[in-house]
């Protein structure tokens, strides 16, 4: 629904491109689309003023890298800035001498406490500390239930009495005291921070509990006001930190860098998911990621590891490599992939891909998918590892097998073979070529860029390679060419857009494949 | 088509491989990927919206209008309109005076879009000098927003898709609730119909509170109303549904936790049907947006609630306040799986103003039927864009 902020700048690219630095007209334009994306990514605009204002400073007459376009070396520019922010100091969790610790979770109505402490229990038990978990939620029906319930699973035992917060918090400390926890996790109930009764008795639980760590706890999907609320409650109960909930969803989170901005205590950790494992150490580098709107490659990854068949995957995309692609593999491919959720949805998650990408992808009926599965199912194992075989009769019985019309089988077959020229262009094209070489390349990418640049290198360095082929493809089938064009274009120019450390030193390696390669 | 959906999974397949390999490779090196130990899955969702037992200092029933409250309750004067009013001394519209109202636009979570749109035809009227004068502006622009959000008001009629949200099965208007247009909640009065109201929305919005609050509305209206707990995911979800029935004198039909929510909301239809309920508010788990068969459950509760003699005249998304931009993704993303039929906007007694709201209607025509403002039983009334505008722009 949003533009990324990487797509945005490559619009105004075309202005910003081939000039040896930035000037203060093409700055501003970068500017403004900075500004927007930041807002919609729900940063507050007062950070964003903030935000713009240092990558101005930043960017002035800053000389230009060559292997950058302006567009990317803006972003670049913005990454580490959000990356700064967003990580600065972090919190070294330290335990109390004179046990237990206790953390105090504080937050709006339904911003996740509650689950949230349950997760944090379960996290500190994994690092082989023993919690116990307070319900001082007295409010909300059931939210001690709740708790309890949440507690079961997590193997944390839970503290609460129908008293008043006050006592019970004091009462659970005591308690966690007594029973030689060395950890004491305490749920408050959800409070508005304009809500000065119930400030102040959070103030209260706070001040008799004499809480280690204070946390609170944001929704990801808050807007403007997180700010607002993030500093009555600093200014309330000091933070030590936040933790950020309901980042699973497709919300930028831009309220995490306005509350770290705002109240200067290090985001601790991310709350991603319903399940109580879901739940790590927050990395902010991909938050930074996130709210550029780059794709969220590395969720995208950890959740293909989670419900791809790894050693199916490997062994097709071996075979990809070395150039036997056969239909048979892409079927299981698709299945692979299907297996993530909608395909749309997922080439949403891509970095690198252009807004009518995008677009197309949002068209995509995954009802379509079964249709093409039917049609390579109607073939046999022979036909599926030889397609060149199929003649016009064998089209009509796959055609009737599949409950299509044999110009889809046409269809279907043409495309095929359109891809496996494109992968075997890929495969030429330096990015991967057969054996051990490119898993060595691509291993020493990771190690300075993480897995993102590794995939921005697939689509940057095939770039050149794949225009072409993506080009015909569609020309042959009457669809839009430019869409494409732009895509494989975006994919080149975005996919270094995550710049991070050893950024340049990698595009000079890569600037070897400038020239066609041999393969084609 | 075709064509596009082989790209698309090639470009997924190469990308997905290479990735998976170079981390399995990458493997020797400090792990990134957070601890997914196989934890046998608890399921867990975050708290909804809590409430305060009987702390109601209104009248029980319901509160049509409550106009008092709602402004009393909104009006947190934010004060930014200095330039506006230092140029209203002048008389004339000085340079700053578009960017303070950008600014409680944005400020507001209205949204760039909607905001840009809104002041490029303010900008365009005052260039035109349709526009006089800063108190002019800022009343046309009020006048805009709630133009905006009356019922049946479209955008740009060209550019916008076909905004025909309201409910298929075209039920009288004849509850309660009565305003103008459409705001009023739909309930069929048919012999042998039971009525269904769904609450859908993300994770925390209030949904089940929400439902508590109504049900006691609806009961001191006269009604007799049975809650479904389809909330069969979060811990204690029923029990905190059930504490509410209890308060408002209301049936609840509830099963087994993990039990299948379908199923539970079919139980309650049948009973009300049969006992001569006049309406069904069906709980249910808070969900992402995002999460492709979580939406296909819901798809699944709305199918078998609207099973004769069962009949969906509501889907209503509950929409927190403080939500910003996503809430837009949000409306779209409900709206296409389960019709949703109309917004309400909960939490609305914070500092936070909703904004995003006018960029719901805007964009889908989806209209705030309800509003939510404080943990009081009878804290929930009907929405009015005046008063809400009001507040908007403090």
């Amino acid at each position: 629904m949003f533009d990324a902020l990487s797509d945005r700048l490559e619009r105004i690219a075309g202005r910003l491109r081939s000039r040896g630095r930035l000037s203060e007209a093409d700055l501003d334009d970068a500017l403004v689309e900075i500004r927007t994306a930041l807002l919609e990514a729900d940063v507050e605009l007062g950070v964003v003023r903030g935000f713009t204002d240092a990558v101005r400073s930043q960017c002035t007459g800053e000389e230009l890298s060559k292997s950058l376009t302006p567009g990317q070396q803006v972003i670049k520019v913005v990454h580490e800035e959000l990356v700064r922010i967003l990580g600065g100091e972090t919190l070294k969790l330290t335990y109390a001498s004179r046990p237990p610790t206790v953390v105090l979770l504080a937050g709006l109505q339904g911003s996740g406490k509650t689950t949230t402490s349950a997760k944090l229990a379960q996290w500190w038990k994994q690092q082989g500390r023993n919690p116990l978990l307070v319900g001082a939620d007295l409010q909300r029906p059931a939210a001690v239930e709740q708790l309890r319930i949440l507690g079961a699973q997590a193997g944390v035992s839970v503290f609460s009495e129908p008293t008043d917060p006050v006592s019970v918090a004091q009462a659970g400390v005591n308690e966690a005291r007594r029973l030689g926890r060395d950890v004491c996790i305490i749920d408050t109930a959800g409070r508005l921070a304009i809500d000065a009764e119930l400030m102040e008795e959070v103030r209260r639980v706070s001040e008799v509990t004499q809480p280690h760590y204070t946390f609170l706890v944001v929704d990801a999907m808050t807007g403007q006001d997180a700010v607002a609320t993030a500093k009555a409650f600093h200014q309330t109960l000091e933070l030590d930190g936040v933790i950020v909930t309901k980042l699973d969803g497709d919300a930028r989170g831009g309220a995490a860098l306005s509350v770290k901005e705002v109240v200067g205590r290090p985001i601790v950790f991310a709350s991603t998911g319903e399940k109580l494992a879901d739940f790590d150490l927050f990395h902010p580098d991909r938050m930074a990621d996130r709210i550029l709107g780059m794709g969220d490659v590395l969720s995208l990854i950890e959740q293909a590891e989670r419900t791809m068949d790894h050693d199916a995957v490997t062994k097709s995309a071996t075979r990809m490599m070395e150039g036997r692609f056969t239909l048979e593999d892409f079927l299981e491919q698709l299945q692979q992939v299907r297996k993530l959720g909608s395909l749309g949805g997922i080439m949403k998650l891509l970095p690198g891909m252009s807004k009518e990408m995008r677009q197309a992808a949002d068209q995509i009926d995954d009802g379509e998918i079964s249709r093409v599965e039917a049609i390579v199912r109607s073939m046999t194992p022979t036909e599926r590892d030889d397609p060149s075989l199929i003649d016009g009769s064998r089209r009509v019985r796959i055609a009737h097998g599949s409950g299509t019309s044999t110009q889809d089988v046409n269809q279907l077959l043409k495309q095929f073979r359109e891809m496996q020229k494109m992968m075997k262009g890929m495969v030429a094209g330096g990015a991967m070529t057969p054996g051990g070489g490119p898993m060595g390349k691509l291993g020493a990418l990771r190690g300075a860029k993480k897995s993102l640049g590794a995939l921005g290198a697939v689509g940057g360095g095939d770039g050149e390679d794949m225009a072409p082929g993506l080009a015909e493809l569609f020309g042959g089938t009457g669809g839009p060419p430019k869409p494409v064009a732009a895509s494989t274009a975006a994919a080149r120019a975005t996919s270094p857009g995550s710049p991070k450390g050893g950024l340049t030193g990698k595009k000079k390696k890569k600037g070897g494949r400038v020239t066609p390669p041999k393969g084609r | 088509m075709t064509a596009l959906l082989i790209i698309v999974v090639g470009v997924l397949v190469v990308a997905l491989a290479v990735a998976l390999i170079v981390r399995t490779r990458g493997r020797g090196s400090p792990p990134q990927a957070p601890a997914a130990s196989p934890i046998a899955e608890p399921p867990t969702a975050p708290p909804k919206e809590p409430a305060a037992p009987g702390t109601s200092t209104t009248p029980p029933g319901i509160d049509a209008a409550a106009p008092a409250g709602l402004r009393d309750r909104l009006a947190k004067t934010r004060g930014v309109f200095s330039a506006l009013r230092a140029g209203r001394s002048r008389g004339a519209i000085v340079a700053g005076t578009f960017d303070e109202l950008e600014e409680a636009l944005l400020r507001s979570d209205v949204g760039v879009a909607t905001t840009d749109a809104l002041l490029a035809d303010l900008r365009r009227r005052v260039a035109a000098k349709d526009i006089v004068g800063p108190d002019q502006l800022l009343d046309a622009l009020r006048a805009d927003l709630v133009d905006l959000l009356e019922i049946e008001q479209r955008w740009d009629a060209a550019t916008d898709v076909e905004l025909a949200r309201s409910d298929p099965n075209a039920p009288s208007r004849d509850d309660e609730l009565v305003e103008p247009v459409g705001r009023a909640l739909c309930v069929v009065d048919e012999p042998g119909v039971t009525n269904v109201w769904l609450f859908v929305g993300v994770n925390g919005v209030g949904k089940t509170t929400t439902i508590g609050k109504l049900a006691r509305q609806q009961a001191a209206a006269g009604r007799s109303v049975l809650l479904a707990a389809g909330d069969t995911f979060r811990a204690a979800a029923a029990e905190q549904l059930a504490m509410w029935a209890e308060r408002s004198g209301a049936e609840i039909v509830r099963g087994a936790e993990g039990a299948d929510p379908s199923a539970i909301v079919f139980d309650a239809v049948q009973r009300a049907s049969a006992r001569g309920n006049d309406l069904v508010l069906a709980d249910t788990a808070g969900r992402l947006h995002t999460k492709v068969n979580l939406v296909e459950e819901l798809k699944k509760i709305r199918r078998v609630a609207d099973r004769p003699p069962g009949k969906v005249t509501e889907v209503l998304l509950v929409l927190d306040a403080t939500t910003g931009q996503n809430g837009l993704v949000q409306a779209k993303e409900f709206a296409d799986a389960v019709a949703v039929t109309g917004v309400v906007l909960t939490k609305l007694d914070g500092t936070a103003k909703g904004g995003v709201v006018v960029a719901i209607q805007r964009d889908l025509g989806l209209p705030v039927k309800l509003v939510g403002l404080g943990e009081g039983p009878d804290d929930l009334v009907v929405f009015d864009p005046v008063e809400f505008v009001d507040a908007l722009l403090g």
